[in-house]
């Protein structure tokens, strides 16, 4: 009774296709993971490389300069607590992935967002995608990835890039087509071009929008690390698994909490670099 | 002697998918709703001319089509039939380039919601125009810095859009649009953000800058009050359609349509409305050199206490009433030169009905007008005062005395108790 109707063979037709993907495009596939593999080690080394409590103090003086001697304080407790459970390298492996990862998904995500705010085809196109990307179950991307990338860190941060970039796209989108249509218009009308509008108008203009989905694409990519240590990217997601598979509580808590403070780190860092976009600061500025 | 500075020739504007077909049966004279399934007729077969240095208001209902008109008049829309000629530009037809390189020097425009950037200060909000146009910052800084004095801005350059109130980024709004120096200033709803106190500010300094800078404005409103103060000649639209042009006062006095007569019904007419639009033709005028009794005589023919006396240039001297002009005869006087009143408060053909009820009520005989040259140029019958201050289709008006002659003369026979209401009649 639970025979299909008929059968769809969906599965064995994706199958068919990333094998023709890694057969058609093995070339690219290898400079892709050969140039990621270098951004991320050499980011990696340069988190990981230095003592601990440098780099713990580098961090704390972001967050000084980015809101101020509380979150400072805070960061620096935290990164001595991850540096004290033992949980140091892997930590700053997920953070070098993290960022990386992060930070391409802005880099495609933002234009692509850009464009959909500008063109309505485009959106009408990019929407249904994005929401096939967000409801997919993450673990999922790890599959193809896993294929066609094989093992390290980067069939994990492909996977972290697609999952997260989708929140990149709808905020820099939203907030293009929230900005005051007027205000648009006084451009056009005393004739600024279509690229200084973007530039001049409406980039910051969406500023606060944009930066509230640089969060949300930090915070997915954070997450998406956990899983992509199935699959042996390393860091703090290798230890999660590999307590999960021992059943060992106490390094699984220790990874985890790890996970926390870096994602506290993170969140906090990015909402006060929104609140210092000029835009943010001029909203807050009331008459005298 | 006055030049177009904008020539607008049955210009079309359709939103939606058909605009074409819609203009083809527009033109064959289909209305807003024959077409609807085809767009939006936002403007149809609008024409008209702004001359330089005028004030053209537009004015009408919501969704009329005021602001699409506007928004055509700097390229912001291109009108999907018809001309707009700026200066030796069409329009219609030129290039985007072109189009911003008219938009940087020729027109510029004043928001509703004065469409400032938040994030910039005040002086770089007023700079903007120049910033476009790739001025230097110096020279940036100095003319936006004049445009801020212009509006009395001047101290605020450093503060941010949101420290100010909304008149005074209103002030920014209208700073900015004069730092681009173009000869063309649009202003769509400039003024209707505002609280009514700074929203007469600021028709008062628009009026000021008007009058120093000569610059032509095309200025869009709802209110009507605001539309007859501004206004050099007023624009009425409807549906999409312009169905009147003329000066508040033809407005006012000759309404297009029962829509037109609908929209002015709560003006405050005697604001709006000048003495030449009551003015007629005297009825009788004495020369000073005539004689006592021979002006008498000419009294009685038409019934009348009192008459306007003017010179040999008709020159106006000041009025004679029947009373004295007996004296005079009965003294024996050769002219009426020695009876004659002169009137405390001169009146003039632009004067605002609200200032000719004080010199009405203290001229014993219709109130002369005179001209800039002091000639008399007509007189105005208290009766059409009182009557102008009343819209014709008020029921309230309809007992009033001041409604018409013939109760007057069926009433008094005898003539009136005073000598000022008799000479009302014609
Ligand atoms: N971009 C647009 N797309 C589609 N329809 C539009 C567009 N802009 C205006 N319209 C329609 O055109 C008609 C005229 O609008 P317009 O904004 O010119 O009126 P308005 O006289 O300025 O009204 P208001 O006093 O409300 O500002 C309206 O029916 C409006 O819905
Ligand atoms: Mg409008």
């Amino acid at each position: 009774m639970n025979e299909p109707l008929f059968t769809l063979p969906l599965g064995s037709w994706v199958e068919t296709f990333v094998d023709w993907l890694t057969d058609t495009f093995a070339v690219i596939f290898t400079f892709i993971k050969t140039v990621l593999e270098g951004l991320y080690d050499a980011l990696d080394l340069v988190l990981g490389g230095p003592p601990p409590l440098l780099i713990a103090v580098v961090l704390a003086l972001l967050a000084f300069f980015a809101k101020g001697w509380k979150l400072a304080v805070g960061t620096l407790v935290g990164m001595l607590v991850i540096q004290s459970v033992g949980q140091w390298s892997n930590a700053m492996d997920s953070l070098a992935l993290v960022l990386l990862a992060s930070l391409i998904a802005l880099l495609i995500g933002i234009p692509v967002g850009v464009w959909a705010a500008r063109n309505d085809t485009v959106s009408l196109v990019v929407r249904p995608i994005l929401d096939f990307l967000q409801t997919m179950p993450a673990f999922v991307y790890l599959i193809p990835t896993v294929v066609i990338f094989l093992t390290g860190a980067v069939p994990g941060m492909i996977a972290t890039i697609i999952f997260a970039i989708a929140p990149g796209i709808r905020f820099t989108e939203l907030g293009i087509r929230q900005v005051d249509k007027e205000v648009v218009e006084a451009g056009h009308a005393f004739g600024s071009s279509p690229g200084r509008i973007l530039r001049q108008i409406q980039i910051p203009l969406a500023l606060p929008t944009i930066m509230g989905g640089v969060n949300q694409v930090i915070m997915l990519a954070l997450s998406m690390v956990v899983i992509a240590g199935m699959v042996g990217a390393g860091g703090l997601g290798a230890d999660v698994y590999s307590s999960l598979t021992r059943v060992n509580v106490g390094l699984g808590f220790e990874a985890g909490f790890s996970v926390v403070i870096l994602a506290m780190f993170l969140d906090r860092i990015t909402a006060a670099l929104s609140d210092r976009s000029p835009v943010a600061k001029a909203l807050k500025t009331r008459a005298a | 002697m006055s030049v177009n500075a904008l020539r607008v020739q049955n210009v079309y504007k359709v939103f939606g998918r058909r605009p074409a077909e819609a203009v083809s049966k527009l033109r064959e004279g289909a209305s807003r709703s024959d077409v609807a399934d085809l767009g939006t007729a936002a403007v149809i077969d609008a024409s008209f001319e702004v001359q330089e240095g005028e004030i053209f208001v537009v004015m009408g209902l919501s969704g009329s089509g005021k602001s699409t008109l506007i928004r055509m008049l700097n390229g912001i829309w291109r009108p999907n039939g018809g001309h707009i000629h700026l200066g030796e530009d069409d329009l219609s037809e030129v290039s985007a380039a072109r189009m911003r390189e008219i938009r940087r020097t020729r027109v510029s425009m004043v928001f509703q919601h004065f469409a400032l950037l938040p994030h910039r200060t005040v002086l770089d909000n007023a700079a903007y125009p120049l910033e476009i146009q790739r001025v230097p910052k110096g020279e940036r800084m100095e003319r936006a810095n004049r445009s801020l004095e212009m509006v009395g801005l001047d101290g605020w350059g450093d503060k941010l859009p949101s420290q100010l109130s909304g008149g005074m980024r209103q002030r920014v709004g209208l700073a900015r649009a004069l730092t681009a120096d173009t000869d063309v200033l649009l202003m769509d709803e400039a003024f209707s953000a505002l609280d009514p106190l700074i929203r007469r500010d600021m028709q008062e300094q628009l009026i000021d800058l008007q009058q120093r800078l000569g610059k032509t404005i095309v200025f869009i409103t709802h209110d009507l009050n605001e539309a007859m103060r501004l206004g050099d000649r007023i624009a009425v639209m409807r549906d999409g359609r312009i169905v009147q042009i003329g000066t508040a006062e033809q407005i006012l006095s000759e309404p297009a349509d029962d829509y037109v007569a609908r929209f002015i019904a709560d003006v405050d007419r005697t604001r709006v409305l000048q003495a030449s639009s009551l003015m007629r033709k005297p009825t009788l005028t004495l020369r000073s050199t005539t004689g006592p009794r021979r002006a008498l005589r000419e009294l009685e023919e038409v019934q009348l206490a009192g008459a306007v006396v003017v010179d040999r240039d008709r020159k106006l001297l000041g009025t004679v009433v029947d009373e004295d002009l007996l004296q005079a005869q009965r003294e024996g006087a050769d002219t009426i030169e020695g009876v004659v009143r002169t009137l405390i408060t001169p009146v003039n053909e632009d004067t605002p009905l609200v200032d000719l009820f004080a010199p009405s009520s203290e001229s014993p005989v219709p109130l002369a007008v005179v001209d800039d040259q002091g000639r008399l140029s007509g007189v105005i019958p208290r009766v059409s005062l009182l009557e102008a201050m009343a819209p014709e289709d008020s029921p309230s008006s309809a007992p009033s005395p001041a409604n018409g002659d013939t109760e007057i003369t069926a009433a008094e026979p005898e003539g009136a108790q005073t000598t000022t209401s008799a000479g009302g009649t014609r």
